[in-house]
């Protein structure tokens, strides 16, 4: 892992250099607040809760975080600076898991700065606030799950539209893991089991699980082992693709 | 300090991949600079980006003071400077983050201020520290590349074409560079520029289609060539056709080129023979006939043509 803190460093301040974050944050936070006030009535439905936010937060992170995983390799490999990076003494590992955890601490704070909400719904009423918990933590290892299936996808390619394409595309089909258009598609000709295993992947149940308060050690492993596993073929990817 | 055995480059598969480097063994010692010559496409920079443990070889070995590239990887790049071909650096940092960051990777703690300083210095970047790299002229972006690749004074130096699409000036600025470095460290360069070879190399390699194909020093290259030793002269008096039977009678004289006349001046250059040299000769010669001497100069040989004629065999 030599060498993942200064990149780590370097990653997280690149995206305050230029205006990405900015536009990044600001975005989020008025669509949270679109979805939240206006799609989910938070007001109108008179419960002390933050049920409207985290059932839109799955949808906006389907489209915001692809966008902030595009760049992570695909913007290194066209500038040739991959050659700069993996000839520094830095490990392939320490370069891929600085690039994430950059990028995974950036949207934990965009989702940190909604926290106005939470105060919100604390001024009106008595919300159950483990539940609230539960569900951040869940948006957060959600937030690392996409990100780490988008590093992969960044460092196979060297467009960054094509990289955002993919990746929205993958993380739909986690999202959507356990309902009908993923399992319809396995149906008829799959073995049962394969699509008990698939449906078990699915981002959404497991991120209602966790939003029910529920913080189970299960659901910290599926998203532990997932961000490890996408890690890992990210580098065998830029392994792979390093001599084009 | 930098040692290859049968280094090996294949892309793709073993049957129809492209073979980009073919066995390579080459030994660089300290205070060599050595110039790595060769047509685009002929696997210079494939065989740097191995020695750099950017790429890993398909077969062979290469090891930087006596660390080997594959088995100790971050030891040989602690020990190298490389800068890459174009001189890639993040244009959204500035020369200043961007140096900074580049020490932090290297744990240069303590001396990191001192030494960025100080190369800050040597490159002359101290006017453009807080801009943009992005919005850096050419010559700026290859002075930060060097910058980086020189920071933590490496004993071993890489450098992919580190003067390519520089103006006159500033290629003399970054030779003189590299000469001031020459001698504590091993250097290997790669150049399309053979004036560069003979202005600061000690040793030039040539290599074609991945393999070398000459290794020596800039003048043994050069003595390869057709005109090394041939002498040009200018008289008053004599009539070509004279003058060129007459330069081939001396016996170390192989043929004559270039022969021309105008208002009275009589032109050609002697080839020598392999071996020869044949100023004397063709001095004692023109005293001899008692022609007027304009001009006499002797060719030492010419990298170029030597480059184009052993590239393009077979």
């Amino acid at each position: 892992m030599q060498g993942w803190y200064p990149i780590f460093k370097r990653e997280l301040a690149g995206y305050f250099v230029t205006p990405v974050a900015y536009i990044f944050i600001v975005i989020f936070l008025l669509l949270a607040g679109v979805f939240t006030f206006q799609l989910g009535g938070l007001f109108q439905r008179g419960q002390a809760d933050l049920r409207p936010f985290f059932d839109f937060l799955p949808w906006l992170y389907l489209f915001l975080i692809p966008a902030v995983s595009m760049r992570l390799w695909a913007e290194e490999r066209r500038g040739g600076t991959i050659e700069l990076l993996l000839t520094l003494p830095v490990s392939q590992w320490g370069a891929v898991l600085g690039k994430f955890l950059a990028a995974w601490a950036f949207t934990g704070l965009a989702l940190v700065l909604t926290f106005p909400v939470w105060i919100t719904v604390n001024f009106l009423g008595e919300p159950d606030n483990g539940v609230i918990v539960g569900s951040y933590v869940g948006g957060l290892l959600m937030a690392g799950g996409f990100l780490a299936i988008g590093s992969c996808v960044s460092a196979a390619t060297k467009s960054q539209v094509i990289a955002f394409v993919i990746s929205l595309m993958l993380c739909l089909g986690f999202l959507l893991a356990g309902f009908s258009p993923v399992l319809d598609f396995f149906k008829g000709w799959a073995p049962s089991w394969v699509i008990d295993a698939v449906s078990s992947f699915s981002f959404l149940s497991r991120f209602e699980g966790l939003g029910k308060g529920v913080v189970a050690l299960r659901d910290l492993v599926f998203f532990g082992s997932l961000i490890g596993v996408f890690l890992y073929a990210a580098g065998i990817v830029i392994e792979m693709k390093k001599a084009e | 300090m930098i040692e290859l055995n049968a280094l090996t480059k294949r892309f793709g598969s073993p049957s129809t991949g492209i073979l980009a480097v073919d066995g390579v063994t080459l030994k660089v010692a300290k205070g060599e600079v050595l110039g790595f010559l060769g047509p685009n496409g002929a696997g210079k920079s494939t065989t740097m980006k191995m020695v750099t443990g950017f790429l890993t070889p398909t077969s062979g070995t290469a090891s930087v003071c006596g660390h080997d590239v594959v088995k100790d990887p971050i030891a040989v790049k602690e020990r190298i400077g490389y800068l890459p071909e174009g001189a890639p650096a993040y244009p959204d940092m500035t020369p200043e983050s961007f140096l900074d960051f580049c020490a932090q990777v290297r744990k240069m703690g303590e001396r990191a201020r001192g030494r960025i300083d100080h190369v800050v210095e040597r490159v002359q970047l101290s006017g453009v520290l807080r801009q943009p790299i992005e919005t850096l002229s050419k010559g700026f972006k290859r002075r930060v590349g060097l910058a980086q690749a020189i920071l933590h004074d490496p004993d071993v130096l890489i450098l992919d074409e580190p003067t390519d699409g520089l103006d006159p000036n500033q290629k003399h600025e970054v030779r003189a560079l590299i000469r001031e470095m020459a001698g504590q460290k091993a250097i290997v360069l790669s150049t399309h520029i053979l004036e560069e070879v003979e202005a600061v190399c000690t040793r030039a390699v040539v290599i074609a289609r991945g393999r070398v194909i000459a290794d020596g020093t800039p003048s043994q290259l050069a003595a390869r060539s057709r005109v090394h030793n041939a002498v040009t002269i200018a008289v008053r008096g004599a009539e070509k056709d004279q003058l060129v039977s007459e330069l081939k009678r001396i016996t170390g004289v192989r043929d004559v080129d270039h022969a021309r006349q105008d208002n009275g001046l009589c032109r050609a250059t002697a080839i020598a023979k392999h071996g020869h040299t044949i100023a004397g000769e063709v001095g004692a010669l023109v005293k001899a006939r008692g022609w007027g001497l304009e001009e006499l100069r002797v060719e030492h040989g010419r990298l170029d043509e030597v480059f184009r004629e052993i590239t393009q065999a077979k």
